[in-house]
């Protein structure tokens, strides 16, 4: 039970936490609250199921095009839809959520609805603590750092990360200081749904590929974000993990707990947003004006 | 007596209604939905109406909360589905008539306003907007989790009609969304309705203009709470099932989008796009597959064009302000109706 737990809420804690990072990514620099985030890693896992069953690649090649495909389609679509409504806040976010809508209705027009599945990317599996663990499973959580890790040293090592540091920070300065702000923007929705992407190809194998299996983790990688702290990463990435485990530890110890597991995990945000209204890492603004 | 109050009706139609293109359109709206049952009694038609008007109520409560008051509420189908299995319950186990369970039902739904509303006070902006997001979530849980009493899945089936004619049902639906729109309508023209709108704008100058924002605030997510639980109380009756569809992300989605789709911070603005957009997806049902995706696009170009919303967009193109004394004009006049100052 133990090793069950641990295992569930590292690989869900993993999930919430790539989502989640991009989505405070995208949030923090350009201000937009991206639905469509989640819909972006359905369309991944997508890519990777037809690139390997209908063409027969290898599967990382696949992970690799679906990565691209998303990321060109995702910057195409936001400058197309996202990009010329950006100051009205609202509108911005109900044309993610139509996206969101678009993107589920146009799988289900390819794809059907039908329950479909990807092959590990490295098959097999090992026995740790009496319990199954497929290398999928480490593959995860091993390229959960390894990415979070890299996109860490992105931001506070290049100049681009800088520049995109600074434009979460105050967009108008830094559009002063001569960074083209659209451009970063753009940038950042392309990194981040490069993410989402990511997430997607390494969490296909796992679970069910369908159209609606955008909604759970959407809403998980929301209350990661909000418990964590708007825009604070590091926050984000702590709070993905409390999730996971609290919906693991649901899941493996209360009986029902699979109808439960969502409604607990969420109590347990509002919990904390009771008593630190600005999430675990965030900072709290004084009164804004 | 009578010729008297007949004519004031004359003066008020001919000075206040017939000058203004946008009223012009509300009152031929309330006739033609009035009147529609005389002309044609399709009972598709009717069945339409009666859910676009059930629907209508619930986008306005939504406006009325995070239009109004800046609230952004995500999880609005709380409300409703607490009106829906409120009601149900009530009726299937109290055997109380539709009648009476919807009010109650509504109640439970102000209560569950209540109940959110004083741990969401603490936050603003976009934490409000995503924590909001889970409250229907956790009940959804709450629901699958105990069967016995809420029908898990299948939910709570077999409910009774407000009326058994389909007629006397289309009437009492359009006319409570009639009367319950106006109401929230006047709720948002009345002193409250100025400081919710004021609390939108800019919360910090409405406190230290010593108003008691809190107050204000809670009672926001209350009558929204009211209006939304009453909507969800008529579905469920109307449907004659409450099933956890009615606390659906998609729901609470549905609802943001019908109401910046309409524009917000007008009432009428969700109701009139309620009444554009709901038929247009039961229009297309003609190319089933396609349905969602249509929709979908509708949206996202209309948005590109009118990002204020599609009604407040007609409506400017319509009319103007007078620029002296802020009355609103048609658009064809030299001069203010009210002051005779030259437009523009």
């Amino acid at each position: 039970m133990f090793a069950d737990i641990l295992i569930t809420g590292l690989v869900n804690g993993s999930t919430y936490a790539l989502l989640a990072v991009g989505f405070s990514l995208i949030f923090g620099v350009a201000r937009i609250v991206n639905i469509a985030h989640t819909a972006f890693y359905m369309v991944a896992s997508y890519c990777i199921y037809t690139a390997t069953y209908k063409f027969g690649l290898h599967p990382v090649v696949g992970m690799l095009i679906g990565v691209v495909v998303v990321t060109v389609f995702g910057v195409v679509t936001y400058r197309i839809f996202i990009a010329p409504v950006r100051e009205h806040e609202a509108v911005v976010l109900i044309a993610t959520i139509a996206l969101a809508m678009a993107l589920q209705e146009g799988m289900l027009l390819m794809f059907t609805g039908d329950y479909l599945s990807v092959p590990h990317l490295i098959p097999g599996f090992t026995i740790l603590l009496g319990v199954k663990v497929f290398y999928q499973h480490v593959l995860t959580f091993a390229a959960v750092v390894v990415i979070l890790g890299g996109l860490h040293v992105f931001l506070s090592h290049t100049r681009l990360g800088l520049a995109i540091r600074a434009t979460a920070q105050d967009r108008e300065v830094a559009n002063l200081m001569g960074m083209n702000e659209g451009r970063i923007a753009t940038i950042t929705v392309g990194l981040s749904l490069a993410l989402a992407a990511f997430t997607g190809a390494v969490i296909a194998p796992l679970s069910i590929v369908e159209p609606f299996m955008w909604l759970h983790p959407l809403i998980m990688m929301m209350a990661a974000v909000v418990l964590g702290g708007l825009g604070s990463m590091k926050g984000s990435f702590y709070a993905a993990y409390i999730l996971g485990f609290a919906e693991a530890i649901i899941v493996f110890t209360v009986p029902m707990g699979a109808f439960l597991k969502g409604s607990v995990a969420l109590s347990v945000m509002i919990l904390v947003l009771l008593v630190r209204p600005e999430g675990l890492f965030g900072i709290a603004f004084e009164e804004e004006r | 007596m009578v010729r008297y109050w007949l004519r004031k009706l004359l003066v008020i139609f001919q000075k206040e209604i017939l000058v203004l293109p946008s009223r012009m359109a509300v009152l031929v709206f309330f006739l033609l939905l009035l009147g529609l049952p005389l002309v044609s009694d399709d009972p598709y038609l009717l069945r339409i109406l009666i859910l676009t008007s059930i629907f209508a109520i619930f986008a306005a409560s939504w406006d009325l909360l995070s239009g109004f008051t800046g609230q952004v509420n995500f999880g609005h189908a709380l409300f409703f589905g607490v009106g829906a299995y409120a009601s149900a319950i009530l009726h299937k186990s109290a055997h109380l008539p539709p009648g009476a369970s919807i009010p109650i039902g509504a109640i439970a739904a102000v209560l569950a306003g209540l109940i959110i509303g004083i741990p969401c006070l603490r936050l603003k902006g976009t934490y409000l907007a995503l924590t909001t997001l889970a409250f229907p979530i956790i009940l959804m849980g709450v629901v699958f989790a105990f069967p016995s009493i809420t029908g898990g899945e299948l939910g709570i089936s077999g409910l009774q009609r407000l009326a058994r004619s389909n007629q006397a049902n289309y009437y009492i639906h359009v006319i409570a969304m009639l009367v319950l729109c106006t109401s929230m309508w006047k709720i948002t023209d009345s002193k409250m309705g100025i400081i919710f709108h004021a609390i939108r704008e800019d919360e910090l100058a409405v406190k230290a203009a010593g108003i008691n924002t809190t107050r204000y605030k809670l009672t926001a997510f209350c009558l929204s709470g009211l209006f939304a639980g009453i909507a969800g109380g008529l579905y469920a009756h109307y449907m004659r099932i409450a099933g956890p569809s009615c606390l659906e992300v998609g729901l609470s989605f549905q609802v943001v989008i019908w109401c910046i789709f309409g524009g917000v911070v007008t009432i009428w603005g969700p109701v009139g796009a309620v009444f554009f957009l709901f038929p247009l997806l039961e229009l297309f049902r003609f190319w089933p597959e396609y349905r969602m995706l249509m929709f979908a696009l509708v949206i996202l170009i209309f948005l590109l064009y009118m990002p204020e919303g599609i009604f407040p967009w007609i409506r400017d193109k319509l009319e103007n302000d007078c620029p002296r004394c802020k009355v609103r004009n048609h658009a064809a006049r030299k001069t203010c109706r009210v002051c005779a100052a030259p437009m523009h």
